[in-house]
């Protein structure tokens, strides 16, 4: 079977599974619809969160960066599964015992005040819209590559899908979807590295494999890399920092407390029954996100080599064009990787040299979907991680749609404007929210603002800087008020959305940016995308000077943060 | 709440809090101290073919906090029980 069929094939069994989950598990009440009924065991949670957790970024994207920058890509691994440290000791359990439905829920009743509920609904909108682009982009990337449909379709199939879940289960459809989705990814992610791994250094488990030995010889892998990139003349790759050590710090630390403020992650540590469920929940699911995540720098590190030693086998001995790979060709026409012939020699130059080097394009991101076909593996592997990658991006797309929908139809809606509506009215209100979220996500999907590319990155600093402070402030501080929480809020949000948009021009247009993108103008010389550490520190210092200047907030709320640090006479999640 | 369960709540938070800072230190050293701070003093030591910091940045850390969110769970459902605050 030819590589297209054996696509639609697996790709079709992966969808009808989907499907099946969904019609299986409707949504009957808003409790099921926001935190499928609180029920969920805590290991099926963590996978559930794993899903959730692991993008289009995490999947396609990460080992394609590190790739490229070797020991300066270890602030992704790091800065994204550390942060689940501090969920599990800092915010999930007392946020699980506060037992509400949504992150501005406890902003707003910690905070005792619509107006801090009301800015955190729009810092989880930003942050979530921004997420939830880029995992459009990756559905419609996906499917134009591998099922030879247009990027327009690709997306049309991709938002159907969630559609049907989504908006018929809720939170407990999506929970028992992104089960289904975690397994299909991980196993697209480790099959073809498992094999890879076997290939280069005849060990099977790829995070042994990366400090191993070359196969049939003494050399190690990893000094092989070295040698055969410094040759080219980048930069080593096992020491290759990003910018700087006190750069590589602050970026780390933003992932790290970004990951921990994200509310499509928080919410999914209101599922389960218990504030002890919560912490072990936390574990397990870092358990199956450090799967993947330990496997990417095999990934990354085997795929270098790989692409290295296809284009120039011997040290001077060069790829002729002519005689180049399938998986070389198929790439070019998407346009994402290029070759341009500068010494007209027929034969393919890559250097480190911008003048010499003769590759001129090589995308990020196709290092992993191109990776089995480098390696020449079965088409069926190439197919599976083709719905891995879908598998990845619909299940984030699905639980930030579902962090966006509750935010409006409970925090809005029931919260704000109109309190007294029913269980029905809301639960309908929810699908049409989710529903609406869906259609925006795809637009924004198909005509990306300019500023697309850029907002991954970017919600992860918006995140550390407002969300997570007033969390943290909330649970560990009794004394923090209202009138600091919003203060520390708005000023973490906006001093690191100037930073960033100072460099890197008003929402990412370019022209705009009065500074220039110049490391000379950086603060410590730090980068735009590991601000957020210095937000979070801004929001933490302006919410606890601006509390003592107004007093303590009332008894009822210091009595609420003492019911919150205690883990038992926790309800189900009450329905108010 | 009472005096006597106010009082019980306050000394399992500090217990809580003691043990969350222990973790967090150790948290704080395998990432930032193994992974960044000290990489290139820890790379003169070699683990097979890895070169130990960058073991810690790619590998070692990811382990370390798997095994810290285990240890926390376990400790503080201890904990909870100790101060009869388990939900059972």
């Amino acid at each position: 079977m030819d590589l297209k069929t054996v696509t639609y094939l697996i790709v079709g069994a992966t969808f009808l599974l989907y499907i099946g989950i969904a019609i299986w598990s409707r949504a009957s009440s808003t409790k099921d619809f926001y935190i499928a009924g609180g029920g969920v065991h805590p290991v099926a949670n963590g996978m559930a969160t794993a899903a959730d957790w692991m993008s289009a970024a995490s999947f396609i994207s990460m080992a394609g960066l590190i790739a490229f920058m070797g020991y300066g890509g270890s602030v992704f691994l790091m800065g994204w599964t550390g942060g689940y440290v501090l969920l599990a000791m800092l915010l999930a359990p007392y946020l699980r015992k506060f037992g509400k439905f949504t992150v501005p829920e406890f902003i707003g009743e910690r905070y005792y005040s619509n107006a801090a509920r009301i800015v955190a609904v729009l810092c989880l909108i930003i942050i979530s819209v921004t997420y939830v682009i880029g995992q459009m982009k990756g559905v419609g990337v996906a499917f134009s590559r591998f099922l030879e449909v247009s990027y327009g379709t690709g997306l049309m199939v991709g938002m159907l899908i969630v559609f049907i879940y989504a908006v018929l289960g809720g939170m407990k459809g999506i929970t028992y979807t992104q089960i289904a989705q975690y397994c299909v990814l991980i196993f697209a992610y480790t099959i073809p590295a498992i094999f890879i791994s076997l290939t280069l250094t005849g060990n099977p488990i790829p995070q042994l494999g990366l400090g191993d030995t070359m196969t049939g010889t003494n050399t190690y892998l990893l000094d092989k890399l070295d040698q055969v990139v410094t040759e080219l003349g980048f930069a080593e790759y096992t020491t290759e920092k990003r910018l700087s050590t006190l750069n590589m710090f602050a970026y780390t630390m933003s992932l790290m407390i970004g990951t921990a403020g994200l509310p499509h992650v928080i919410i999914r540590f209101f599922t389960v029954p218990k504030v002890k469920d919560a912490r072990s929940s936390a574990g397990w699911a870092l358990v199956f996100i450090a799967i993947l995540y330990t496997t990417a720098p095999a990934v990354a590190g085997m795929a270098r080599l790989n692409l290295i030693e296809t284009i120039e086998p011997n040290p001077g001995d060069h790829l002729v064009y002519d005689e180049r790979p399938d998986w070389f060709k198929n790439w070019e026409t998407t346009g994402l990787l290029k070759f341009e012939d500068k010494n007209n020699d027929g034969r393919i130059q890559m250097s480190a040299d911008t003048t010499d080097n003769e590759m001129v394009k090589i995308d990020r991101d196709i290092m992993v979907l191109a990776n089995p076909e480098i390696a020449q593996l079965p088409n069926w592997v190439i197919a599976l991680v083709a719905a891995g990658g879908l598998a990845a991006a619909l299940s984030t797309a699905a639980g930030l749609l579902l962090a966006i929908s509750s935010a409006i139809s409970h925090d809005l809606i029931k919260g704000v404007f109109i309190p007294d509506i029913n269980e029905k009215a809301e639960l309908l209100a929810s699908r049409i929210a989710m529903a609406v979220a869906i259609g925006l996500a795809g637009y924004l999907g198909y005509n990306p603002p300019d500023f697309a590319a850029g907002t991954v990155a970017l919600a992860f600093g918006l995140a550390a800087s407002s969300l997570f402070p007033a969390l943290m402030m909330g649970i560990f501080s009794k004394n923090i008020n209202k009138q600091g929480a919003i203060a520390g809020m708005i000023a973490g949000i906006t001093v690191t959305l100037l930073y960033v948009f100072q460099h890197k021009g008003i929402m990412f247009v370019q022209s705009t940016s009065f500074l220039g993108d110049m490391k000379a103008n950086w603060f410590l010389g730090i980068e735009p995308n590991a601000f957020g550490f210095v937000g979070a520190i801004i929001n933490f210092t302006v919410a606890a000077i601006v509390t003592r200047m107004t007093g303590k907030p009332p008894v009822e709320v210091q009595e609420l943060v003492e019911y919150i640090r205690v883990p038992s006479g926790v309800s189900r999640a009450q329905d108010h | 709440m009472t005096s006597d369960n106010k009082n019980k709540a306050q000394t399992y938070w500090r217990a809580n809090v003691k043990l969350m800072m222990i973790l967090l230190t150790i948290w704080f050293i395998v990432s930032f101290v193994f992974g960044v701070l000290l990489v290139d003093q820890l790379n003169t030591i070699r683990l097979g073919g890895y070169k130990l910091g960058f073991w810690f940045a790619q590998q070692g850390s990811i382990y370390t906090f798997v095994i810290l969110i285990f240890v926390y769970a376990k400790k503080m459902k201890a904990l909870d029980k100790q101060y009869g605050l388990d939900d059972q």
